[in-house]
């Protein structure tokens, strides 16, 4: 066993330098990801190691950069792309969308696109516009692209490995106010599925479900309810497409109520898909309506407001009341 | 490479002082590369020589004219109802054949949805490209066999995958090269722009072929640029050059020296192919409402055809059984995709499932199984009604 304590950021720099080491087609591209290591030092030190040719430095454009990360995947490489911020994805959007989703399909499977697209998202850290953005759900509404984001540094090691060695293109969101957070990595493990739902925390009285940085707030909330005598159960979901269901369905037939946690707008937001498909699978197990906590139908406020937009810890226990009381 | 014709366009024109630059377009029509007339003279150009057999100069010809065929085959399919839609690439065969044929097997060519000649000259048979019009997949041909992508239809997409793909080229030390197509609306779109800017910061061994056939459905190529479109490369630091493009011989020249200079490693080209698109942008679309009759007449002079069939003819390098044989081959052709077309299946229901992820996906999985239950349920009824 090698267990190391490390941070979110230090594991995914890690699992990168991993990938690069083990797999010479693998290439890293974006804007700083270079010298500077990116804004948030993700990939620091791995040009020095690697050499510019498989940690590049990239023009500032993002269409341009998820375009030729296409291109180089069709040629057999497996390009690792940053995009810097959240809220800097869309000039992407379209490649992401209309090429990068769908070529396999086209191709009716004959080429594959193993492109990992890594984007630092959500709010919290007190930034200005469009760097505290979760737009994860304009994603996972895509067929054809698989998303996923960590809640933790074991997960963000493993899970960026696994990204990196599937053959269709993932998105990965890194929760970027918790990329300083340490937990053990044991770098010898045998890591379970990528799109497996993890129970992180049991419980009987309530299922609270969320991922990547809301995963804390719901641990913090279902100790703090543990103190009124209320057994929550928490899970992190870790892949928001594909959903593993069976793992929400199996939880919510023991508890009988779900909350559903995310930081992105709630209106058409991976809760409304958990809660009608919860409905479906598991009606008459359920002891009250899935409810959600999230963003509000609004851009995402400046800085000083953000702590009433995103979920905390009372909004969170708040709609474990309101569903307890059914 | 020359630059020689974006000095023609730079010559100093005569204005008033006071008229500025901006206010109007360039109207002083920079010059062509041309090795064939509209007549069907040979000409010499300082910068670009070419020297073919007598048989080659008849493959060009049967290589346009079986293409010219097949597109016309394939509109008429749409006619009877059997496409959904067509792009026709009459008028653009030279600009297409030309550049196609300069291509080796180990290039890579990144296409638009009009590139017909161009698959032609890469091998993927005909019948292939009608699959996607006809709504049975969204392109039925293995990239990889031909080295040939598939049709790409969100304009300039493609020009990134390209820049892309001859970064990986440059990164595996190969010496070939990649050509994306793209045309004069697509010059628009910020990804060209973005594949203009990485190619000449990569050094990327890519030649941008830009077929400006005048217009993007309605819209003149006015609405587009305010210069010459070959004159943008300058901007990014690489060569641009505008060829005839309903010369196949200049075609040929101008893309083999462009594509020879990314294999030696300096870089991206832009070729401005200057045609004419003589057809409606596609199937639904009506010509008549904006553009004028005499326009396509002037340019039906310029026939790329006709030009190299007269060429042919006056220099006796093709007999009247050569030209006799090619429309026997031409309508056999035409026959063999008719047939083709009209015996193309539809897809299986279950193939909806099929090909959205390489690794699977556990929510395809259970719509798969819930709509093979749902066609399912409708099978005794069916027998019933036997």
């Amino acid at each position: 066993m090698a267990v190391e304590k490390m941070s979110i950021a230090k594991a995914l720099n890690e699992s990168l330098r991993l990938a690069l080491d083990s797999d010479p087609k693998v290439l890293i591209m974006g804007e700083d990801v270079g010298k500077l290591g990116g804004v948030f030092r993700i990939t620091d030190g791995l040009q020095k190691d690697f050499g510019e040719e498989r940690v590049i430095d990239t023009p500032l454009a993002e269409s341009g950069i998820v375009g030729t990360a296409i291109g180089l995947a069709l040629r057999g490489y497996r390009p690792v792309v940053e995009i810097q911020f959240d809220g800097f994805v869309f000039p992407a959007y379209d490649q992401i969308v209309t090429q990068l989703a769908k070529m396999h399909a086209r191709a009716l499977g004959k080429v594959k696109l193993p492109v990992v697209v890594r984007i630092p998202y959500g709010g919290g850290i007190g930034a200005v516009e469009h760097h505290s953005e979760s737009p994860e759900a304009l994603f996972a509404h895509v067929a054809g692209l698989k998303v996923v984001s960590p809640s933790n540094a074991s997960d963000a090691y493993w899970m960026m490995q696994q990204a990196v060695q599937s053959d269709d293109p993932v998105i990965f969101f890194e929760p970027k106010r918790r990329y300083w957070d340490k937990g053990e990595v044991d770098t010898e493990a045998i890591p379970g599925p990528l799109h497996r739902a993890v129970t992180v925390r049991e419980g009987s009285d309530l299922t609270l479900v969320a991922y990547g940085p809301m995963v804390k707030v719901c641990l913090e909330a279902a100790e703090a309810a543990q103190e009124e005598g209320k057994s929550i159960e928490v899970l992190d979901l870790r892949s928001m497409s594909p959903i593993d269901f069976d793992a929400i369905q199996a939880s919510a037939e023991k508890t009988g109520r779900v909350v559903v946690v995310h930081e992105a707008p709630v209106f058409y937001g991976s809760g409304a898909e958990i809660a009608a498909r919860i409905t479906e699978r598991c009606f008459y197990h359920l002891e009250a309506p899935v409810l959600r906590v999230g963003g509000y139908h609004v851009p995402y406020p400046p800085a000083r407001l953000e702590d009433e937009y995103l979920p905390g810890l009372d909004r969170v226990l708040d709609a474990v009341d309101r569903s307890l009381a059914y | 490479m020359t630059v020689e014709s974006t000095a023609a366009a730079r010559k100093p024109r005569r204005a008033s002082k006071r008229t500025s630059a901006a206010k109007k377009p360039q109207s002083a029509e920079p010059q062509l590369v041309q090795l064939l007339t509209p007549e069907g003279e040979r000409v010499e150009h300082p910068d670009y020589s070419i020297d073919l057999s007598a048989d080659e100069l008849r493959g060009l010809y049967r290589d346009m004219v079986l293409t010219r065929r097949f597109d016309a085959e394939a509109t008429a399919l749409q006619r009877q109802g059997e496409l959904g839609l067509w792009a026709s690439l009459l008028g653009q065969e030279a600009a297409q054949i030309g550049s196609g044929r300069a291509l080796r097997d180990d290039d890579y060519v990144f296409p638009t949805y009009r590139e017909h000649g161009v698959a032609w000259c890469r091998g993927v048979d005909p019948t292939n490209l009608l699959g996607m019009f006809r709504g049975v997949n969204h392109g039925g041909w293995d990239p990889n066999s031909n080295n040939f992508h598939l049709y790409t239809i969100v304009i300039g997409s493609q020009t990134l995958h390209a820049t892309g793909y001859a970064m990986g080229v440059a990164k595996d030390g190969a010496d070939s090269a990649v050509i994306a197509y793209f045309g004069d609306g697509a010059s628009s779109q910020g990804d060209v722009a973005e594949s203009f800017t990485f190619s000449a910061v990569y050094n990327a061994p890519v030649v941008f072929f830009c077929q400006n056939n005048q217009w993007a459905i309605s819209e003149p190529t006015e609405r587009q640029t305010r210069v010459p479109l070959y004159q943008r490369a300058q901007g990014f630091g690489f060569p641009g050059v505008r060829v005839d493009g309903n010369d196949v011989l200049a075609c040929l020249a101008v893309t083999r020296s462009a594509l020879e200079r990314a294999r030696r490693g300096e870089g991206p080209t832009l070729v401005e192919a200057f045609t004419y698109r003589m057809g409606a942008h596609t199937t639904s679309d009506d010509p008549t409402k904006y553009r004028a009759d005499e326009e396509r007449a002037a340019w039906e002079a310029k026939d790329p055809i006709l030009r190299l069939r007269a060429y042919l003819e006056k220099e006796k390098f093709a007999d009247d059984a050569f030209f006799t044989a090619l429309d026997a081959e031409s309508e056999t052709l035409g026959k063999r995709v008719r047939e083709a077309v009209r015996a193309m299946p539809d897809p299986d229901p279950m193939a909806l499932f099929e090909h959205g992820y390489a690794d699977g996906n556990s929510l395809v999985d259970e719509e798969r199984a819930q709509f093979a239950a749902y066609q399912a349920s409708f099978v005794d009824s069916a027998e019933e009604g036997k």
